[in-house]
């Protein structure tokens, strides 16, 4: 099974690119990481500065929130990697549910 | 490790049972818990028929009543139909689609012990200063109200055994997804592991509503919030969304699985291969999909305003789309069949007519201006109980004989059986048909009696004599099950004959590691295939190795007994002081257990080769 | 191969936590879980949502005058920081270096810690300055039963990850753990996009009014 991972054949090679593709990897995650942080950072500035009317910046924050939850699950949760079929199914089915019930009540528990 | 082959005692066998990680096993758990809670619920329902016999009885006062009718709705849905579907899908699924044990049997035997705690917890109300007695809905403006600790019996009993069936269905879907056969593509398996699938998937996304609506609820009784005092700013209308949210999808996860079940038995007695079984797979999960876009039909009176009614109807409606093209499959597939009437055939065949009813009821009350007439009248009683017992008991007896020969390697009998089944259908529609007529005079729901010469006396009347028949068929099946367990005659592989799918091709009951070499599927109905190419038994995928199993386990019951006793600690909580600490405790026990169970190193055993080549001098029959 | 075979770095394989079946079925396993996390979530999410602001009287604190900017800021990046470390400990993980592993480990951990002292320093403010309690309103139930629940799942965490740092620090990386750390960091990236959701829908937009 061992032979399933490796591409060459030989293991000093294997090794070599696997872990240069496990430091890009790591780049791309300190690149989310910092778009994470700047995203909060304007997320939170919008509300502070306080001038903004609620109907542009709820939306605006949410948004960002969304955004930012993207690069949580593609890249720090490895989403984006194949094997993730299922995982993104049933995911996206759970949030689907959620939502409606998010929906529901927000707009027909009014009492 | 040929243990499995020694003869027991009954010191043994209890504690091999208490700490079992094999799926059959805790199928038989899961088949006798359920059993006896079935048993229960039917008690429960006779006293409430007996009480309805006669105008202004006295069998049982008003708050009795209201507590034996919850009990009867709540432990009937989760104590015994869902454990029973629960026992065959443990039983069946994993041999239906090949694989030596489900994806992960901790966790299985966990679900178990949660759920049977859970259930004893909540039927300890009765005898603990009375039970809950707000419905089974059990709707927080009312249960807010309830006095005494029947309705945190409730919260908490159901709050554990749901947490146990939120594992199982993950271990199912998970089971499914990775550990089949070689050749067992999505699109060959069986209509039962098709429903078991999706009947998972729901549960996945219905239980969580319920854990936070049952939260909201113990917080509200026992911990002074507000989520339902509107004094307080509350609102009891979250509780109507959260608990139906969770409810109508409920529902499907229950007859869905019953549809698998009969699938499987019109294939196999009309000896033809199941009409459209793509249609099939497809309706199914369309079923699934839209059972979460329906629940405010049960609100429409609540005053959601017209917009929301209109949709939620119309969604409804829409169900019985993909309903229908699995009647029609049903029928399709007896059409031209060669037919043996057998018990489970019996019931498959009278669930369609019977199910019809349920449906075309469902369709009435969807239409939400009718159903401001309908609403809390003995109609919607009728209505649901020609779903859930015309579709799912129906189901779970059918079951009960058709798998039986695979689970515990006997027959029952046919002719006991068949007295049962028409015992049974003519006491289901005797009691059940009559209650639409009630309602539409006018009988609300719920009531515990009601006064003379209304027209609603000879139909209650009616009503009492189908359930008696219903309770006697009951009897006789328990009898059937008795005698022929006493006699235990043995049965080989295939006792109905007609077997399409895996579980055929292995002995009755499996051996514990069921394929001693995984099968290779060539196709849908896997050994129907092979038996037409006249060989009697799969061609393996693999050669004959080592199987690795996993160790048995008495962690899962120490866990589900911490929060058995934290459930404890919580209900006392305000009346005694030893409440919280029983609470603490409670809760330790269990991250106790979690504990150990991390850090123990669990990596199962190895049958050998040798072992498995010995086995064969036993004629297969281990 | 073995769950309990020693490895090397060389020999290690590239996706350590689905290469047993054990592994595969865990990783699966949890995914599902989470996907009904995410219901359990909207769940209170709706709940908090339907019952915002909902007092009995007008001597209740609302949202709007309830939070304060800073503290929130502090924890979220705290947060958003121990997600970070643990995409580092995962790192580690797949190039067979348990020690750094540990250590990112150890530095979500501590990090998780600060984020429940704080959340605990945070309620504590709201019931002493603003007698905003778990029983005084309808509000007060709902936003203690969100962020708590979230809270709870820190803690749990917490725990989780800990017991697996101290069983497994003496043998090392193999694969029979490589599954559980994985799962352990899935999870602890799932409690930050839970936060993402706090800090934006409740916090922010509590803000915003």
């Amino acid at each position: 099974m061992a032979s399933e991972q490796t591409h060459s054949g030989n293991p000093k090679v294997d090794i070599e690119y696997r872990k240069k593709k496990s430091a890009e990897e790591m780049r791309y995650q300190i690149v989310s990481f910092s778009m994470m942080i700047f995203l909060t950072l304007v997320a939170f500035i919008a509300v502070g500065y306080g001038d903004f009317s609620a109907w542009f910046i709820v939306p605006f924050i949410l948004l960002l929130a969304i955004v930012q939850v993207v690069f949580q699950l593609y890249y720090f949760m490895h989403m984006s990697h194949k094997g993730h079929e299922a995982p993104a199914l049933f995911l996206y089915s759970g949030l689907l549910v959620g939502l409606i019930t998010i929906l529901t009540f927000m707009t027909i528990i009014w009492w | 490790m040929s243990t499995y082959a020694q003869k027991k005692g009954f010191g043994a066998t209890v504690w091999d049972y208490l700490t079992t990680v094999d799926h059959k096993k805790i199928a038989i758990l899961y088949l006798i818990a359920g059993g006896l809670f079935f048993v229960l619920g039917g008690l429960e329902a006779m006293f409430i028929r007996i009480q309805l016999a006669v105008p202004n009885n006295d069998f049982v006062s008003a708050g009795l009543y209201n507590e034996i009718l919850t009990m009867h709705g709540t432990t009937m849905i989760f104590l015994a139909a869902m454990p029973l579907l629960f026992a065959f899908m443990n039983a069946i699924m994993p041999l239906q689609i090949g694989a030596r044990d489900v994806a992960f049997p901790f966790v299985n035997a966990l679900g178990f012990w949660l759920f049977f705690f859970g259930g004893i917890f909540l039927n300890l109300s009765w005898f603990l200063g009375g039970a809950p007695d707000a419905g089974w809905t059990s709707y927080a403006s009312l249960s807010m109200a309830s006095e005494g600790h029947g309705i945190d019996f409730y919260a908490l009993g159901l709050q554990i055994s749901g947490a146990g069936t939120l594992m199982g269905g993950i271990n199912f879907l998970v089971t499914i997804i990775n550990m089949r056969a070689p050749g067992m593509t999505y699109m060959r398996m069986p209509l039962f592991t098709w429903s078991t699938f999706v009947a998972s998937a729901l549960i996945l996304f219905a239980f969580p509503p319920l854990t936070v609506g049952l939260f909201l609820l113990i917080f509200d009784r026992m911990f002074g919030s507000n989520f339902f005092d509107v004094a307080n700013g509350g609102n009891t209308v979250i509780w109507e969304h959260l608990f139906w949210i969770f409810g109508h999808p409920e529902v499907y996860i229950l007859v869905l699985p019953a549809f698998g079940i009969f699938s499987e038995i019109f294939a196999t007695f009309s000896r033809k291969r199941l009409f459209g079984y793509s249609s099939m797979v497809f309706a199914t999960v369309l079923i699934g999909f839209l059972g979460f876009m329906v629940w405010a039909h049960h609100m429409f009176t609540t005053g959601l305003g017209p917009i929301a009614n209109a949709i939620f109807a119309v969604a409804t409606m829409a169900i019985a789309v993909p309903t229908g093209i699995k009647i029609f499959n049903w029928l399709f597939t007896m059409w031209g069949g060669s037919i043996k009437f057998t018990t489970p055939m019996l019931y498959a065949v009278a669930f369609i007519p019977s199910f019809v009813g349920g449906g075309v009821t469902g369709v009435m009350l969807a239409s939400a201006a009718a159903d401001y007439q309908y609403h809390d009248s003995y109609f919607v009683v009728a209505h649901f109980h020609y779903v859930i017992v015309g579709g799912v008991v129906f189901g779970l007896l059918a079951a009960t004989h058709f798998y039986w020969p695979k689970m515990f390697g006997t027959m029952l009998n046919e002719t006991l059986g068949k007295i049962t089944f028409w015992l049974f259908l003519i006491g289901f529609h005797l009691t059940f048909f009559i209650q639409h007529f009630l309602g539409l005079m006018g009988m609300p729901r719920r009531i515990f009696t009601f006064l003379p010469n209304q027209g609603l006396d000879a139909g209650n009347l009616i009503s009492t004599v189908g359930a008696f028949f219903m309770a006697i068929a009951t009897l006789i099946l328990l009898y059937n099950i008795v005698v022929t367990s006493v006699k235990n005659e043995k049965v080989g592989n295939d006792p109905w004959e007609d077997g399409r799918t895996l579980e055929w091709a292995i002995p009755s009951p499996p051996p514990f590691y069921n394929f001693k070499q995984l099968p290779l599927v060539r196709g849908l109905d896997p050994l129907w295939i092979e038996k037409m190419e006249g060989k009697k038994t799969m061609t393996p995928a693999e050669p004959l190795g080592d199987i690795h199993m996993p160790n048995n386990s008495f962690t899962p019951f120490m866990i589900s007994l911490g929060l058995f006793v934290a459930a404890f600690g919580a209900l006392y909580r305000e009346d005694y002081h030893w409440g919280v600490m029983v609470l603490i405790a409670g809760l330790g026990i269990t991250l106790l257990s979690m504990f150990v169970r991390s850090v123990k190193d669990d990596h199962g055993f190895h049958i050998h080769k040798e072992d498995l080549l010995n086995d064969d001098d036993k004629g297969g029959k281990a | 191969m073995h769950v309990e075979d020693k490895f090397t770095a060389e020999t290690w394989p590239a996706a350590p936590e689905k290469q047993t079946l054990e592994g595969k079925n865990k990783f699966l396993g949890f995914w599902l879980f989470l996907g009904g996390e995410t219901v359990l979530f909207a769940s209170l999410f709706a709940t908090y949502l339907a019952l915002k602001d909902k007092v009995p009287n007008a001597e209740h604190t609302l949202a709007k005058d309830l939070f304060e900017l800073p503290i929130v800021f502090v924890a979220t990046m705290l947060l958003l920081t121990s997600s970070l470390t643990s995409v580092y400990a995962m790192y580690h993980m797949k190039n067979f270096n348990f020690k750094k592993m540990q250590l990112w480990l150890g530095l979500t951990v501590l990090l998780g810690f600060a984020f429940l002292l704080l959340e605990i320093y945070e309620f504590n403010h709201y019931v002493h300055e603003y007698h905003h309690t778990f029983t005084s309103s309808a509000f007060g139930s709902a936003f203690y039963t969100l962020v708590g629940f979230h809270g709870g799942h820190v803690a749990f965490g917490l725990l989780w990850i800990v017991t697996l740092m101290v069983r497994n620090a003496k043998r090392g990386l193999d694969l029979y753990n490589a599954p559980k750390f994985y799962v352990a960091s899935l999870y602890w990236h799932f409690i930050d996009v839970v936060w993402v959701f706090i800090f934006t829908v409740v916090y922010l937009m509590g803000m915003v009014g």
